[in-house]
C-alpha cells in the first residue's frame, strides 16, 4: 500500500518520541530542553495532520485504543477521503493525552497539543466566516442562547482547512524556533552594567539571555543546584563567553543575596495562576530575593505556559532516584532512612516580579489573560 | 558531679574574691574584659596601629573573634595603647628590680579598682582582626613579620578569590601547613602540630569539638612546661602560647568559642601568684582547664533538659548538618521515650548531615534525609526546627554553618518555629550584619563534583572569569529565630548582650 511507509515511519517516530519522553523524565536519558520537546511535538502533530485524510462518512475511528491501530485507521481514512475538523481534533486530543501520560511533568507536550487545537478551531472559524472573538469568549449571553454545543460547529467540511491548519502550524514552528532569540533581544533592556545577577541551575533561555548582554560588564552568581549540579555547566558556559561568574553551593544562597541586584531564573512550567514549577531550590531563592527586596525575573517562552493549577498534590511533584542524594555507598543505614529527591519546586506568584517571554514583559497577574489568548477553555482538559 | 545553680554562683563569687585579692598584689590589667580595674583615660586612636611593636602584637593575635564591646555598654575602658604603654613600663621596671616584686603599677589600676562611674563611655579603639585583612598589604606584611619572628610558616592563598571576598584568606586543603615544616619542630609543641593538622584537614570539626580539643592540647602543653630560669611562670607561659595560637590560626582561623577558651586560659595563667611553686601552678592550671571542659559538658546537659520540654509527642524535628549539641538533645529526648522523628537536611560540599544521620540512625531514631534544595518540599511536614550555632553575636545575629539562615528563612515562611541551641561560652562581643565582612573561605576545589563521568568544573582555574566560592559560615538575622536555648534558660535572640554582661560581672 502506498501510504504504509509514511504511516509506519510516522508511527516509529511517534514511538521513539514517547520513549524518549519517558526516559528523559527520569534523568537517565539525554536531557531535553523544553524548546526541543515543543518543536518535536509540533512537528509530529503537523505530520499527523498532513497524513490524516479527510472523510465524508462518519467513521468509527474513535474506538481505536493504541497508535498501531491508529495507523490502520489513517490508512482507512485515506481510502475514504477527508476527515472533518472535529474528528481531527479528536485524534490530536487523543494523541496528546497519550503523550502527556508518558511524561506528566513535561507540560510542553500538552501545551503544544492545545495550541494546535486552538489553531484548528481558529482556522475552522475563519473558514466559516464568523469572527473569532465571538466564538471564543464564553459570554453569559452565549451560554444562555447558543446552548454551547460546540461539537456541532465542527461538523462542516472545508477543503482548504487542512492546508490552512498546516500553514498555521508551520508558523507556530517558526515562532518556536525564534523564542530564545526573542527573549535574548530584550536582555539589554533589563541588565545594566556593574550588576550582580543571580541564577540557579541551568536554563538555556537564561544562558542566551545573559550572553546577549555580554557587552555590558556584569557579574553572575550561579547556585549549583544539587544534586544534579547543572549550575556547573551554566557557569563554565557563561565564563567562556567572557562573563564573570561565580559558583556557589545552594546553602550559600541567602548568605550572598544581600549583594545581588537581580535574580534571573528560568522555569520548567508557568502555571495558570502565575506561579512556577521550577527546579528545586528556586523557592528558597525566591524567598531570599523577597526578603532583600530584589526583583525576581523569570525568562519563560510562551510555550511553557500551562493551564494547570498547582493544587493537584499528587501530580505536582516528580521524584527521581534517591541515589543522587544518598548514594548506595552509604551502606547499612540506607534501609532505615527515608530519602527524598524531588525535582521541582512551587514558587507562588507573589514572589515573582516579572515574566520575560518572547512577546515581551508581563506581570504575573497578567498570565491569565495570555492563557486565554493561547488556549481555548475547552482544551484545558485534554 | 553536677553543680546546682547556687553552687555555681558561689564558685563564681569565690573566684571573684580570689581575683580581687590577686589584683591587690599585682594589679596587672591584662585583659580588656576586666572592667572593674580600669580607670577611664583619654584614648589615643592614632597610636594604636602604628606604635605597635612586634612583641606586643602577639597579644592581640587570638583576639580576632572577640572584640571590645561598643560604647553602648556601660563599662569604662582603657584604650589599648595606654594599656600597652603601661605594660611596657611595668616590664621595664620589673626587669630593673628583678628580685623585688614591687607592684609598680598599683598606683594606676588600684586607684581605679572600684567600679568607675558607668557614665564614662570611652570610644573603644579596636584593632581589626588580621584574618579579615587579607587585602590590605600593610596588614599582610605585619602578619608575615610577626609569624617570622615566631618562626611559623605563612600559609599561601590558593586559587582565584571572588572579589567580594578579597579581604579573606582562602587556603587549599591539599597543602597543609605542616608539609613545609621540619619535624620535629623546636618552636611548636607536637600536640599543637597534630591539632593544627587535624583542624586544617577537617578531622576535628565543629565548634565544641575544636574547643575541647584545643583545651586538651593546652593541658598537654602546660604539663610539659617548665619555667626557664629568671622567668616568671605567669608571663613566660603566656608568651609561650602565643606562637601556638598563631600557628593554629594559620591552620584554620580560630572560632569564637576557641577565642573565649583561650582568653580564659590566659587569664588563669596570669592570675597565678608569683610566689606559687611551679608544680602547684601547673596542677592548678590543669584543674582550671578541666573545670572549663566540664562546664561545657554540663552546659550541654542543662540545655538538653530545657530543650526536651520543647519536644512533644509525634513531633517532626528538622536539623541541619551535624551539631553535637542538637544530636545530644535528640539522643536524650529519645532515651526519655519521646516519640518523634527527625528530618536531617544536608548540603554540599561538606555533607556533614550524613554523619548526623549515621549517629541518629544508630540510636534508633526514625530519620528522613534530604538536601537543602528540597526544604520547600519537606517543610510542610515539619513541626520544629532545631539549629546549632557556632557563635551568637552581640547584636542578636546567629553565626552558624552556611545554609542555616536559609533554613530559618524558609521555616519562617512556612510558620515553623526555629530554636537555636547554644552554650553561653560561645557568645561573643562581635557584631556583624552580613556574611561577608568576617567569614571563612574553604578550599574551592571541594565544589567540584563528578556526575555521570563528567566533571564540568575540573579546569576552573584555567577559565579566567570563573570563580568558586566555598563559604563556611553565615549569619542569621534575629527575626528568623524564635528562641535560643542556653544553659541559663531560654532567651530571645536579642538578650545576648545581657547574658554577656552578666557573665562578665560574675567574672
Amino acid at each position: 500500500m502506498p501510504g504504509t511507509d509514511k504511516e509506519t515511519d510516522l508511527s516509529e517516530r511517534m514511538e521513539a518520541f514517547l520513549a524518549e519522553l519517558k526516559r528523559s523524565g527520569s534523568g537517565t536519558g539525554p536531557l531535553r530542553g523544553s524548546g526541543e520537546t515543543a518543536r518535536e511535538t509540533v512537528a509530529l502533530l503537523r505530520r499527523i495532520t498532513a497524513q490524516a485524510r479527510w472523510s465524508n462518512a462518519g467513521k468509527n475511528g474513535g474506538q481505536l485504543a493504541s497508535y498501531c491501530l491508529q495507523v490502520m485507521f489513517m490508512v482507512l481514512m485515506w481510502r475514504f477521503g477527508a476527515l472533518r475538523a472535529g474528528e481531527l481534533m479528536e485524534i490530536i486530543r487523543k494523541e496528546g493525552r497519550r503523550m502527556t501520560a508518558a511524561q506528566p511533568s513535561e507540560t510542553t507536550v500538552g501545551n503544544m497539543v492545545r495550541r494546535v487545537l486552538k489553531i484548528i478551531r481558529e482556522e475552522y472559524a475563519r473558514s466559516r466566516g464568523s469572527s473569532e472573538e465571538a466564538d471564543q469568549q464564553e459570554s453569559l449571553h452565549k451560554l444562555l442562547t447558543a446552548g454551547g454545543l460546540s461539537e456541532d460547529n465542527f461538523r462542516q467540511y472545508f477543503p482548504p482547512l487542512k492546508a490552512n491548519v498546516i500553514e498555521a502550524i508551520n508558523e507556530l514552528l517558526i515562532e518556536l524556533d525564534g523564542t530564545t532569540d526573542n527573549i535574548a533581544m530584550q536582555a539589554l533592556e533589563h541588565i545594566h552594567s556593574n550588576e550582580v545577577i543571580m541564577t540557579i541551575g541551568r536554563s538555556r533561555t537564561v544562558e542566551t539571555f545573559l550572553k546577549a548582554a555580554h557587552t555590558r560588564k556584569f557579574h553572575v552568581i550561579v547556585a549549583e543546584c544539587a544534586p544534579f549540579c547543572q549550575g556547573h555547566e551554566m557557569a563554565t558556559s557563561l565564563s567562556e563567553a567572557n562573563i564573570e561568574t561565580t559558583v556557589i553551593p545552594d546553602a550559600a544562597i541567602f548568605a550572598v543575596m544581600s549583594r545581588v541586584n537581580k535574580v534571573i531564573i528560568g522555569t520548567q512550567t508557568v502555571l495558570a495562576n502565575g506561579g512556577l514549577r521550577a527546579v528545586n531550590g528556586t523557592h528558597t531563592l525566591a524567598l531570599a530575593a523577597k526578603h532583600h527586596s530584589t526583583p525576581l525575573i523569570v525568562c519563560a517562552p510562551m510555550f511553557k505556559l500551562s493551564p494547570q493549577f498547582p493544587n493537584e498534590e499528587d501530580t505536582f511533584h516528580k521524584f527521581v532516584s534517591p541515589q543522587e542524594v544518598l548514594p548506595f555507598t552509604e551502606g547499612e543505614i540506607l534501609s532505615e532512612v527515608n530519602v527524598h529527591c524531588p525535582v521541582f519546586d512551587y514558587v507562588p506568584p507573589e514572589l515573582i516580579t516579572l515574566f520575560i517571554s518572547n512577546i515581551g514583559g508581563n506581570a504575573p497577574s497578567y498570565i491569565y489573560r495570555l492563557m486565554s489568548e493561547l488556549y481555548h477553555p475547552e482544551d484545558h482538559e485534554l | 558531679v553536677e553543680l546546682s545553680k547556687e553552687e555555681k554562683q558561689r564558685l563564681r563569687k569565690e573566684k571573684k574574691q580570689q581575683k580581687r585579692s590577686k589584683k591587690d598584689d599585682k594589679g596587672q590589667p591584662e585583659s580588656e574584659k576586666d572592667k572593674k580595674n580600669k580607670k577611664p583615660m583619654s584614648p589615643s586612636v592614632a597610636q594604636v596601629t602604628t606604635q605597635v611593636q612586634p612583641a606586643e602584637t602577639q597579644k592581640g593575635n587570638w583576639m580576632p573573634p572577640v572584640n571590645e564591646a561598643p560604647a553602648s555598654t556601660d563599662r569604662p575602658t582603657k584604650s589599648k595603647a595606654e594599656l600597652r604603654a603601661e605594660r611596657r613600663a611595668r616590664q621595664e621596671a620589673d626587669r630593673a628590680n628583678k628580685q623585688v616584686k614591687k607592684g609598680e603599677s598599683t598606683t594606676q589600676p588600684s586607684a581605679g579598682k572600684t567600679k568607675a562611674p558607668p557614665s564614662e563611655l570611652q570610644p573603644v579603639v579596636k584593632r581589626l582582626p588580621e584574618h579579615i585583612q587579607a587585602d590590605d598589604p600593610a596588614g599582610v606584611k605585619k602578619l608575615v613579620k610577626k609569624l617570622e619572628e615566631q618562626q611559623i610558616l605563612v600559609r599561601q592563598d590558593y586559587g582565584y578569590k571572588v572579589s567580594l571576598f578579597s579581604h579573606l584568606h582562602q587556603y587549599s586543603r591539599k597543602a597543609p601547613l605542616t608539609q613545609q615544616m621540619s619535624i620535629p619542630s623546636t618552636v611548636i609543641h607536637p600536640s599543637i602540630v597534630r591539632l593544627g593538622l587535624q583542624y586544617s584537614q577537617g578531622i576535628v570539626a565543629g565548634s565544641n569539638a575544636r574547643s575541647i580539643a584545643l583545651l586538651h592540647a593546652f593541658k598537654q602543653v602546660i604539663r610539659d612546661y617548665s619555667t626557664p630560669p629568671n622567668e616568671e611562670l605567669s608571663r613566660d607561659l603566656v608568651n609561650k602560647l602565643e606562637p601556638y595560637i598563631s600557628f593554629l590560626n594559620q591552620c584554620r582561623p580560630l572560632s569564637a568559642s576557641m577565642g573565649n577558651a583561650i582568653k580564659y586560659i590566659k587569664k588563669e595563667i596570669s592570675n597565678i601568684p608569683s610566689q606559687c611553686k611551679e608544680e602547684e601552678a601547673i596542677t592548678k592550671l590543669q584543674t582550671c582547664i578541666e573545670s572549663y571542659i566540664m562546664k561545657i559538658n554540663l552546659a550541654a546537659k542543662a540545655i538538653s533538659k530545657f530543650a526536651i520540654e520543647k519536644i512533644s509527642i509525634d513531633d517532626v524535628i528538622l536539623v541541619y548538618g551535624c551539631s553535637s549539641l542538637v544530636n545530644h538533645i535528640l539522643y536524650d529526648a529519645f532515651k526519655k521515650k519521646r516519640k518523634f522523628r527527625v528530618v536531617v537536611v544536608d548540603s554540599q560540599p561538606r555533607l556533614e548531615g550524613r554523619e548526623a544521620l549515621r549517629r541518629l540512625v544508630k540510636m534508633g531514631i526514625n530519620c528522613t534525609y534530604v538536601l537543602i534544595s528540597a526544604i520547600s518540599y519537606i517543610l510542610p511536614e515539619v513541626s520544629k526546627v532545631f539549629l546549632g550555632a557556632h557563635a551568637l553575636l552581640a547584636n542578636g545575629y546567629v553565626m552558624s554553618r552556611v545554609g542555616t539562615s536559609q533554613i530559618a528563612l524558609v521555616a519562617k515562611a512556612y510558620n515553623v518555629p526555629v530554636l537555636v541551641c547554644c552554650e553561653t561560652y560561645k557568645f561573643c562581643e562581635r557584631v556583624q550584619t552580613d556574611s561577608f565582612v568576617s567569614n571563612e573561605l574553604d578550599d574551592p576545589d571541594e565544589l567540584i563534583v563528578t556526575r555521570n563521568g563528567k566533571t564540568h568544573l575540573e579546569d576552573w582555574q584555567s577559565l579566567r572569569m570563573l570563580g568558586l566560592l566555598n563559604l563556611v559560615y553565615d549569619v542569621t538575622p534575629p527575626d528568623f529565630v524564635d528562641l535560643v536555648i542556653t544553659e541559663l534558660g531560654m532567651i530571645p535572640c536579642t538578650s545576648v548582650p545581657v547574658v554577656l554582661r552578666v557573665k562578665n560581672v560574675d567574672q
